[in-house]
């Protein structure tokens, strides 16, 4: 029992599923986001998705975590027929900490919504496991941009479900904390299906199972590419490199496109 | 202990001001001690007929604050009730305008004639003239929860539970800001809700002190009446705000924090 609880991050009752998303349209204002998009996120990975900002990436998240208006056509299935948005954990690039509870109550909120018993002990375990040890019982205005982004990595993985939305989760860190921030991702979302909107291709070297770049209004799956190795991978290594030109390659596309069409328009 | 000492030495230097700009327009009319005494005379009296006047301020005192304390329940929650049930905002909404636009010195003599001279009338008087501020702020920090919470809730919590849950642990705490700015009005304005509650009909309080001394020339005490409950209003708005602040530790960044900034 005591070692279920400290393992909490690959305690998945079930195995995670893979998301299809298909032939969706959504208008947002006068904006036509989709029109017949589809992606399918692999299941018990990481994928990553790039693209220019305003082209819809974090819509498309709030839509698989069904957050977003309701879809006017296609569909958003897993694979297993179960419904998504009560197995999903969502972590945006604000932290969303409540100013008003401290550390530990933050990360068991989930628990405290659901009027269930707070598990605070694997609460602690992750705090310590993203180096919050001993700031449990601090408000979140006694931290530091990075620090808050931990607890809000720990209050996600608390939730401990088998489907993970990340929109940016580190985008606004520095290089380093942005780096273990990574690292303890990759290796705490083992096993779980992850979708990851990222500005940062290194980023997605570093943790894609696969990366999906957007392009275009209404936006459309442009390139994939799909990367072996466990993530999180090595900073340093070569490999990382590679993968790093090949996105860099497939962005420069893209984007030579849009001003080729800008052009012609 | 520092903030504190300064703001002693500016309520003090504030009063010293005050008591100065009151002896120089005595001196420049040159008016008569029964149109507007100097402050030397005027604390004499308090000071004199504390005995008198002691007993009266802590019946108004005692209106004012039951009137908050009602005024801030009934509005608390009327607010909830308007917020959270979609058919009382059609009802309740405008019962709520209707008791602002009516103005409480008008119904004053019916609450008397109702509710009697003593302090019964008062608090209610208290009450009505702070359950608008109170209702409106709070249902407008209700209204306006940062939306990134409310979404992360979403994807925590199911359907049927979520709305009481994230009213009661989301929605309520993040208005509570916005609740105490509605409070720190309702302090300020509840003493005129007591005061014209005696003016219309009482046997005690400093309201009727004051009317008292008006109509037998004694206008020294009307003006020691009158600072005596300047100083007890201004010492419940600060204790209210005091205790809001100690109350809301959180309240300088309710905002979450846009780490993109």
């Amino acid at each position: 029992m005591a070692n279920d609880k400290q393992d909490t991050t690959s305690n998945l009752g079930e195995p995670a599923p893979s998301i299809h998303v298909r032939n969706v349209r959504l208008r947002l204002g006068s904006t036509l986001l989709f029109e017949d998009f589809s992606i399918d996120v692999v299941a018990g990975g990481i994928t990553c998705l790039l693209g220019l900002s305003g082209i819809g990436k974090s819509s498309l998240l709030k839509l698989i975590a069904g957050l977003g208006p309701s879809l006017q056509s296609g569909s958003v299935q897993a694979d297993d027929g179960k419904p998504i948005s009560d197995r999903v954990a969502y972590m945006d690039q604000r932290d969303l900490l409540l100013p008003w509870l401290n550390i530990l109550d933050n990360v068991t909120l989930g628990a405290r919504l659901r009027g269930v018993p707070q598990d605070r002990d694997s609460a602690r375990d992750l705090l310590r496991n993203v180096g919050l040890a001993g700031r449990e019982y601090d408000r979140p205005a006694l931290l530091s941009g990075g620090m808050r982004q931990r607890a809000a990595l720990a209050r996600t993985l608390m939730e401990n479900r088998p489907i993970v939305l990340m929109d940016e989760p580190f985008s606004a860190l520095d290089a380093l904390t942005r780096l273990q921030l990574q690292d303890l991702a990759g290796h705490s979302l083992k096993d779980r299906t992850v979708l990851l909107v990222t500005h940062d291709p290194f980023e997605a070297a570093r943790l894609g199972h696969r990366v999906h770049v957007m392009a275009g209004q209404p936006a459309q799956i442009d390139s994939i590419l799909t990367f072996s190795g466990t993530p999180p991978r090595d900073p340093v290594d070569t490999q990382i490199t590679s993968y790093y030109q090949d996105i860099m390659r497939r962005l420069h596309q893209v984007n030579s496109r849009n001003t080729d069409e800008a052009e012609i328009c | 202990m520092l903030i504190r000492l300064s703001f002693l030495f500016r309520v003090l230097v504030t009063i010293c001001g005050l008591g100065a700009l009151w002896q120089a327009i005595v001196w420049i009319t040159q008016s008569p001690p029964y149109i507007l005494p100097g402050p030397v005379p005027v604390l004499e009296v308090i000071v004199t007929r504390m005995d008198f006047l002691l007993p009266h301020a802590i019946v108004t005192v005692t209106e004012i604050l039951l009137g908050l304390l009602l005024g801030t329940i009934l509005g608390v929650i009327s607010a909830i009730l308007i917020h959270q049930l979609r058919p009382a905002r059609r009802w309740l909404f405008p019962l709520l305008v209707i008791s602002q636009a009516i103005p409480v010195f008008a119904i004053a003599p019916i609450l008397v004639l109702w509710l009697g001279y003593g302090i019964a009338s008062k608090i209610a008087m208290a009450t009505i003239i702070i359950y608008f501020p109170v209702t409106a702020s709070f249902m407008d920090g209700l209204r306006h929860t940062e939306s990134g919470w409310l979404e992360l809730a979403t994807t925590m919590v199911s359907d049927e539970q979520r709305q009481w849950s994230v009213l009661w642990h989301i929605r309520i705490p993040a208005a509570l800001p916005a609740l105490a700015s509605g409070l720190r009005v309702a302090a300020a304005v509840a003493p005129i809700g007591a005061i014209v509650g005696e003016w219309v009909g009482a046997s005690a309080g400093l309201g009727y002190v004051m009317l008292h001394a008006n109509g037998r020339m004694q206008i020294d005490l009307m003006f020691a009446a009158l600072m005596v409950l300047s100083l007890f209003a201004i010492m419940i708005y600060f204790t209210i705000d005091g205790l809001l602040r100690r109350a809301l530790p959180w309240q300088a960044n309710s905002a979450p924090t846009d780490t993109r900034t």
